[in-house]
C-alpha cells in the first residue's frame, strides 16, 4: 500500500533525447525502459522474433520505439516517439527523436514540452556536429536542464582525461548559447555505468548518476509563477435550473498564481474586474498556478471571449501587431515572402503577413546568413511578421507558454512553422 | 515538492481537460467514442470536470458490435442514466444487415475489424467533424506516433507519415470540407496512470475488471470467455477459471487474464508487477507486427 501512496505523490518530468543509432541512444533507452519494467515480456518477444527475422544478433531496441512499418524496414526513425517509464519518485515522458539535419522539425517538436534535453556524446568522437545541433535547439527551445551523457566510455577505457576534454569543448561552444543548467555524466549504456547504478569502473566521478539526475532534479522552477497569465479558452454557460446565471471562463493558467479576490484586467478590452471564485469540479481552489486547467467567475459582467486573456493591471504583456520571431520551418512547401498564414497563439487565431526575414542560421556554426533569406524545411530563421490583430505575449525566454506561436498554411490547413517571440 | 507543483495525475488531468476544451472551442460537431472500457470511463470523466457545473457539449457514441459483456452494457446504461448525459448506439449488426460490412467466418470470426465500417457510418450519419478515443500512446508503437490531434481525409484515413507536427500546447484542428479530426486526450497517460486516477479519483467500474470466477477457453495463449459467439475448436473445451479482463472490448476477441485482483489497490499491485502488456490479451493485435498501424490507416481509432 506504500508503493500506492507513493505513487499518487509523484512529479512528471518531460524529457527529450536526439541521436543516431550509432551513439547509443535506443540502447540507454531501452535500459532506462527495461530496468523501469517498462518494457514488457511479451514486447521484448517481439523483439527479439523481430530482430532474428532480420537477421540481426541480439536485440534491437529501436524496433521498439520505430513503430511504423516504414520506419522498420528503413531501420531509420521518421518521427517523435513518446515513450514512458515511472520510477517510484517520478514518471517519465521521453520524446525520442532522430537526430539527422534533414529531421530539425521533430528535434524542435520533442523539446517544445522538455523540462530537460538528454545529449549524448560518443566518447570516441567527441563533440561533433550533431551534439552542438542539439544544443542549440536545446538553446533555442529555452529547455531549462540539460544533461551531457558522455557515452561508451568503456571503449575509452573510462578515462577521466577523455571525459574532461568533451566536458570542456562542450561547455566552451555552449558560452555561445543560452543554457542555464547542464549536467555532464561519463557513463556505459552498454554495461550500465553510472545509468542506474553507480559505475565501479569510474572512482574519479563523484556527480550522481543519470537517474539520480532525473529522478532529483528540481524542476518546481520550470514554470513562470510571476507573471499571471490567463488566456480564455472556452465560456461555460450552462443555463440550467441549478445554475440559471453562471458565466465561467475556462482554460490554463500559463503564468503566475491567481487567487479569489484578486484585481484582474481584461485584454483586449482593458476592462477590470475582481476573481470572484476559481471552480474545479472537485470543488473551488484557494489558487491557480501553471499548468492547472479551472474556471473562474468574475465580480463583474463583462464581455469575454475565447482569445481574451486574464492578466494583472501592472503586469502587462506586450500588446502588439509587429512581432519578431525565431522561427523553424516545418513543411516543404518553402515559406512565400510577404505571404500571408493563420497564426495561432495562447488561444488566439489571426492571420499575419511576413514582412521581413532577418537571417537565416547556420545551426551547425551558428552564424547568421543574412544573404541567404530562403526560408525552407529545417531552417532556422529570424522573421517580423504583422497580425490582423494585436496578440497579447511575452518573450519565449521568459514564457514558454505565452511566447510560443505556430503558422498555419491557409491553403492546405498544415501546421508549417514554430516560432518563438523574441 | 513546491507548493507551486502539481502531481503526475494532475497535471495529466489538467492536459486532457485543457484538449477537451479545445475541442469544444475548435469543432463545429463533435462526439465522443465510449466502448464502455476504463479508458473510455475516464475520458466521460474527464469530460463532465472540464465543463463544470456545464453538461458535456458533445454526445457520446458507442460502436456496439453486438458481442459485448452483458456487464458493459448494463454499466454504460446506468451511467448515462445518472449523470444524465447523451448516449448515441451505433449497432455493426445493422451495417450487416445494410450489407455494407461483412461478417468474418471460422473459428476465430470477429466483430472487432468491422467496428471501423459502422464507426465511419455512424460519424458520416451524424456529420460529425471529430470524434475523441481514449487510444494511449504506451498501448501499441503505431500509437506512439500519433499526435493528439490526429487528421484523417474524407475517407477517414490516417496517414502516418505526414502528420502534422504538435508543439507546445498549440493544436490546429483546421481542416477541409469532409475530412475530419480523430483526438486523443488521454495520449500520455499509461496503463499504472488510469488505474492509479480510478482509485484516486474513486471511479466506478464494471465488475469485470474485478477477479471473478468464469468458463474460459485458451486458443493460442489467449484465455477467451464463454459467450455465444465463440465456437470451440474439437480440441478445445470450457473451463472455469478465476480472470479478470485487463481492457474490456469486443468478447471474441478480448482475452480475460487469470487473478485474484479484488480491489483497486490489488489490481494496481498486479498492473506494477506484471510482465506482458494490456493488449498482449488483444487476440486482434497478434494478427501481425503492423495489424494496429494497418487498422488505423483504414479509419479504426
Amino acid at each position: 500500500m506504500s508503493e500506492t501512496k507513493g505513487y499518487l505523490d509523484m512529479e512528471l518530468l518531460r524529457f527529450t533525447t536526439a541521436g543516431s543509432v550509432d551513439d547509443g541512444k535506443s540502447t540507454l533507452i531501452g535500459r532506462l525502459l527495461y530496468d523501469s519494467k517498462a518494457i514488457f515480456e511479451d514486447q521484448m518477444e517481439l523483439l527479439e522474433e523481430t530482430s532474428k527475422q532480420r537477421g540481426e544478433e541480439g536485440v534491437n531496441l529501436a524496433l521498439l520505439t520505430d513503430g511504423l512499418r516504414s520506419e522498420r524496414e528503413q531501420g531509420i526513425t521518421i518521427d517523435v516517439a513518446y515513450r514512458y517509464f515511472a520510477t517510484p519518485k517520478r514518471k517519465f515522458i521521453i520524446a525520442d527523436t532522430p537526430g539527422h539535419i534533414q529531421y530539425t522539425r521533430n528535434m524542435v517538436t520533442g523539446a517544445s514540452t522538455a523540462n530537460l534535453a538528454l545529449l549524448l556524446v560518443d566518447a570516441r568522437h567527441g563533440v561533433i556536429e550533431q551534439t552542438k545541433r542539439h544544443a542549440f535547439i536545446a538553446s533555442l527551445l529555452q529547455i531549462p536542464h540539460i544533461a551531457v551523457c558522455i557515452n561508451k566510455m568503456d571503449l575509452v577505457d573510462h578515462s577521466q582525461e577523455a571525459f574532461e576534454k568533451i566536458k570542456a569543448d562542450f561547455e566552451s561552444f555552449a558560452s555561445k548559447l543560452e543554457i542555464k543548467d547542464v549536467h555532464f555524466i561519463p557513463i556505459s549504456a552498454l554495461n550500465g555505468d553510472n545509468v542506474v547504478d553507480r559505475s565501479e569502473n569510474m572512482d574519479w566521478y563523484e556527480g550522481s548518476t543519470l537517474m539520480h539526475l532525473l529522478e532529483n532534479i528540481h524542476i518546481g522552477s520550470d514554470q513562470n509563477h510571476v507573471d499571471c497569465r490567463f488566456p480564455v479558452q472556452y465560456v461555460v454557460r450552462p443555463q440550467s435550473a441549478e445554475y440559471p446565471d453562471y458565466r465561467g471562463y475556462a482554460g490554463r493558467i500559463e503564468g503566475g498564481v491567481f487567487k479569489p479576490g484578486d484585481e484582474v484586467t481584461v485584454l483586449p478590452s482593458g476592462f477590470t474586474s475582481k476573481i470572484k471564485a476559481i471552480d474545479t469540479f472537485d470543488g473551488e481552489v484557494e489558487q491557480a498556478f501553471s499548468p492547472m486547467s479551472v474556471c473562474m467567475t468574475l465580480e463583474d459582467d463583462i464581455d469575454i471571449s475565447r482569445g481574451d486573456m486574464l492578466v494583472r493591471e501592472n503586469n502587462k504583456p506586450t500588446v502588439e501587431q509587429d512581432i519578431d520571431i525565431m522561427i523553424c520551418w516545418m513543411n516543404e512547401k518553402k515559406m512565400i515572402p510577404r505571404g500571408k498564414y493563420t497564426i495561432r497563439h495562447t488561444s488566439q487565431t489571426a492571420r499575419c503577413i511576413i514582412k521581413e526575414v532577418k537571417y537565416k542560421m547556420d545551426i551547425n556554426t551558428l552564424h547568421r546568413n543574412e544573404a541567404d533569406r530562403e526560408i525552407g524545411l529545417n531552417d532556422i530563421g529570424r522573421i517580423t511578421i504583422r497580425t490582423t490583430k494585436p496578440l497579447f505575449f511575452d518573450s519565449y525566454r521568459r514564457n514558454r507558454n505565452t511566447g510560443s506561436i505556430i503558422l498555419v498554411d491557409e491553403a492546405t490547413n498544415e501546421t508549417v512553422a514554430a516560432g518563438m517571440i523574441i | 515538492m513546491s507548493s507551486y507543483n502539481l502531481t503526475h495525475l494532475k497535471e495529466l488531468e489538467s492536459e486532457a481537460i485543457f484538449i477537451l476544451r479545445e475541442v469544444a472551442a475548435q469543432f463545429e460537431k463533435p462526439v465522443m467514442l465510449f466502448s464502455g472500457g476504463k479508458d473510455s470511463i475516464i475520458m466521460f470523466h474527464l469530460a463532465r470536470k472540464a465543463f463544470h457545473p456545464g453538461k458535456i457539449p458533445f454526445p457520446l457514441m458507442h460502436v456496439d458490435t453486438g458481442h459485448n459483456f452483458p456487464e458493459t452494457i448494463e454499466f454504460r446504461d446506468r451511467l448515462m442514466e445518472e449523470t444524465g448525459e447523451t448516449l448515441i448506439v451505433k449497432y455493426v449488426q445493422d451495417s450487416i444487415d445494410k450489407g455494407t460490412a461483412v461478417e468474418e467466418t471460422g473459428v476465430n470470426a470477429s466483430r472487432n475489424g468491422l467496428q471501423t465500417v459502422t464507426l465511419l457510418e455512424g460519424l458520416e450519419e451524424g456529420k460529425y467533424d471529430c470524434a475523441m478515443g481514449g487510444a494511449r500512446r504506451d498501448e501499441e508503437k503505431a500509437r506512439a506516433k500519433e499526435r493528439f490531434f490526429s487528421h484523417r481525409d474524407e475517407f477517414g484515413q490516417w496517414d502516418p507519415k505526414n502528420q502534422r507536427p504538435e508543439l507546445w500546447n498549440l493544436f490546429n484542428g483546421k481542416k477541409k470540407m469532409g475530412e475530419h479530426f480523430r483526438i486523443f486526450p488521454i495520449s500520455n497517460w499509461t496503463e499504472m496512470d488510469v488505474w492509479q486516477y480510478i482509485l484516486h479519483e474513486k471511479i466506478e467500474l464494471p465488475s469485470l475488471y474485478f477477479s471473478h470466477k468464469r468458463e474460459v477457453v485458451n486458443r493460442d495463449g489467449v484465455l477467451l470467455g464463454k459467450c455465444d459467439y465463440i465456437q470451440l475448436k474439437n480440441s478445445e473445451q470450457w473451463e472455469e477459471k478465476t480472470v479478470r479482463c485487463r481492457t474490456i472490448g469486443d468478447m471474441t476477441c478480448t482475452g480475460v487474464a487469470e487473478s485474484d485482483a479484488g480491489t483497486l489497490e490489488e489490481i494496481i499491485e498486479e498492473v506494477a508487477t506484471t510482465r506482458v502488456t494490456e493488449r498482449g490479451g488483444r487476440a486482434d493485435d497478434k494478427r501481425s507486427e503492423a495489424a494496429m498501424e494497418d487498422r488505423k490507416k483504414e479509419g479504426y481509432f
